[in-house]
């Protein structure tokens, strides 16, 4: 018998790596839905809404014209001004993200490591999510000092869930026979959940991820209606104003540019994803 | 089968094991046997009869609730019913894994695992994602990565069992292969009995719940064996036999 017997494979075959190729079909429909909604948004702002409320909601060009062409107005108008108060709420919002994928990764590593703690903690983390945090806005004021720190604390508070949630939920899918490989070569705990659990909860992580960060985006415009002090205020609060003077145009912007911010945030992470375990997670859509 | 211990002088031996599991299952009653250096052992049973409680118990996965087994836990392959690769590592860092786990520098891994997917025929492939492989290249992967340590126990729980007919013999012949080659003392569980004859040098028959050794039968024929093997008639003749004891076990 030789020692070199290395057998040729020809009848099992490789299966082909299916990348997905950029196609043009695949931008149709963001636009056609784009033309859909500018297109409702017409009709709302000039047939639906009776003559003397249009003032509401300005039809698009109107919004183009004097919400985003126009750079600086007055003391709060014009783009520049909205544009400093969502980069103000951006900060907050990322800072705020940071803390909670932290903290919410830290607790579920802790959850999944230990049943006890999993059953204690889970019922209070559910009512966190359905919590009024706004309700709790009085209560946050008085316990805690500085409006940076509140904005930050509203935004852990909104954002925390689906990171916890999808993460204990990734670290417990890893198969049994997987564990069990790891058993049986005595591997620690911290093994296994370095070299098995954690790269197995990464896809989860990701959908947590981009569930979070949409949502710390809304805590932190939320969170600036509640708490603000003097100097640049964030977008939310930069809303409020807009939305008390009735200045429908500068309304808009700062609402559409707020959407954006979270629309980027998401995408980011989506693209992180795909760089992080696109070579090896295969989603399918069943056909 | 005879209560009396199984030889010392063997590499896995199991003295009288009983397995009683908690909800009140008697998976195993009384089960001896010794597997020696050079010995490939198959059992075969009715599903459900506890060959595959056997091999958990010789790894220490499970603690048997009577009798003893003595094997050298630092020596053991394992290898799954399914090839349990991590879908988020390559061929060649799956491979890697076990040899990780016990701590071994990174160029001794590198070798050990080079080595292992030489013999089992997956070189070039080294670089894919277990997505990319068919099922039985994933097997491939997977006794490659039990090699790694060259264990001188190998366990096998219907590794096959899943994957088409042709490419199950042809890994069959890759298995003995790698039986002759490296000289481990093989356990393997299937309920295929052509797969048993073809591979063992003996076939241990378990009977239905609680399981019990019914029957051994001696397969004479000698290495390297050849596929052809399958359809002379001694081969036939044994697998009738093997299929009579294993339809007395059903019973």
């Amino acid at each position: 018998m030789s020692t070199t017997h290395a057998i040729n494979v020809t009848i099992e075959e490789v299966i082909p790596d299916k990348r997905d190729k950029f196609s043009f079909a695949d931008y149709i429909g963001p636009i056609v839905v784009f033309l859909v909604f500018i297109g409702f948004w017409y009709l709302l702002s000039s047939v639906v809404l009776p003559e003397q409320k249009r003032f509401l909601l300005p039809t698009p060009h109107k919004v183009i014209r004097e919400g985003f062409m126009v750079w600086h107005s007055g003391e709060r108008r014009g783009l520049q001004p909205i544009l400093m108060s969502l980069w103000d709420s951006a900060k907050v919002a990322l800072l705020g993200l940071g803390i909670t994928i932290v903290f919410g990764m830290s607790l579920a590593v802790l959850m999944s490591s230990s049943r006890w703690l999993e059953r204690a903690t889970w019922p209070y983390l559910v009512a966190v999510q359905s919590a009024p945090v706004l309700a709790l806005t009085p209560l946050i004021r008085a316990l805690i000092d500085g409006t940076q720190t509140q904005r930050l604390l509203v935004v852990v508070l909104i954002a925390i869930f689906p990171i916890v949630s999808n993460t204990l939920f990734g670290l417990l899918s890893a198969d049994k026979s997987q564990h069990e490989l790891f058993t049986l070569q005595g591997a620690s705990k911290w093994t296994r959940l370095v070299k098995l659990q954690f790269p197995a909860a990464l896809p989860n992580i990701f959908v947590g991820l981009r569930i979070s960060a949409g949502l710390a985006v809304i805590g932190a415009v939320v969170g600036d209606f509640y708490f603000r002090q003097g100097g640049v205020v964030g977008i939310g609060a930069q809303i409020d104003v807009y939305r008390n003077r009735l200045w429908g145009p500068e309304l808009i912007t700062a609402i559409i540019l707020a959407s954006t911010l979270g629309l980027v945030v998401f995408l980011f992470f989506g693209w992180v994803s795909r760089r992080a375990i696109g070579k090896w997670h295969i989603t399918t859509r069943g056909h | 089968m005879s209560d009396a211990p199984a030889s010392s002088s063997a590499l896995l031996s199991f003295n009288n094991v009983s397995m009683t599991f908690d909800d009140g299952t008697k998976a195993l009653d009384n089960v001896s046997f010794g597997i020696n250096a050079g010995e490939f052992v198959t059992v075969v049973g009715p599903s459900g009869c506890g060959k595959s409680t056997l091999l958990r118990i010789a790894s220490n996965l499970e603690a048997s609730t009577g009798g003893t087994c003595s094997i050298d836990r630092n020596s053991i392959g394992y290898v799954f019913q399914d090839a349990t690769l991590m879908p988020w590592r390559t061929v060649v860092r799956n491979v890697e894994l076990i040899a990780e786990l016990h701590k071994l520098s990174k160029t001794e891994r590198q070798q050990l695992s080079a080595e292992a997917i030489e013999l089992v025929g997956l070189s070039g492939f080294e670089d894919k994602y277990p997505r990319q492989l068919s099922g039985g290249m994933r097997m491939r992967a997977s006794l490659a990565r039990s090699l790694v340590m060259k264990p001188k126990v190998f366990l096998f729980d219907e590794p096959f069992g899943a994957l088409d007919e042709i490419t199950r013999e042809r890994l069959n012949d890759e298995l003995l292969r790698l039986f002759q080659h490296e000289g481990f003392a093989g356990l393997f569980i299937t309920h295929s009995i052509t797969e048993a004859v073809y591979m063992s040098t003996k076939v241990l028959v378990m009977s239905a719940r609680p399981g019990k050794i019914i029957a051994e039968f001696d397969v004479p024929f000698s290495y390297p064996r050849n596929h052809d093997l399958r359809y002379e008639p001694e081969f036939g003749e044994l697998c009738g036999k093997i299929s009579h004891a294993l339809r007395g076990a059903h019973e």
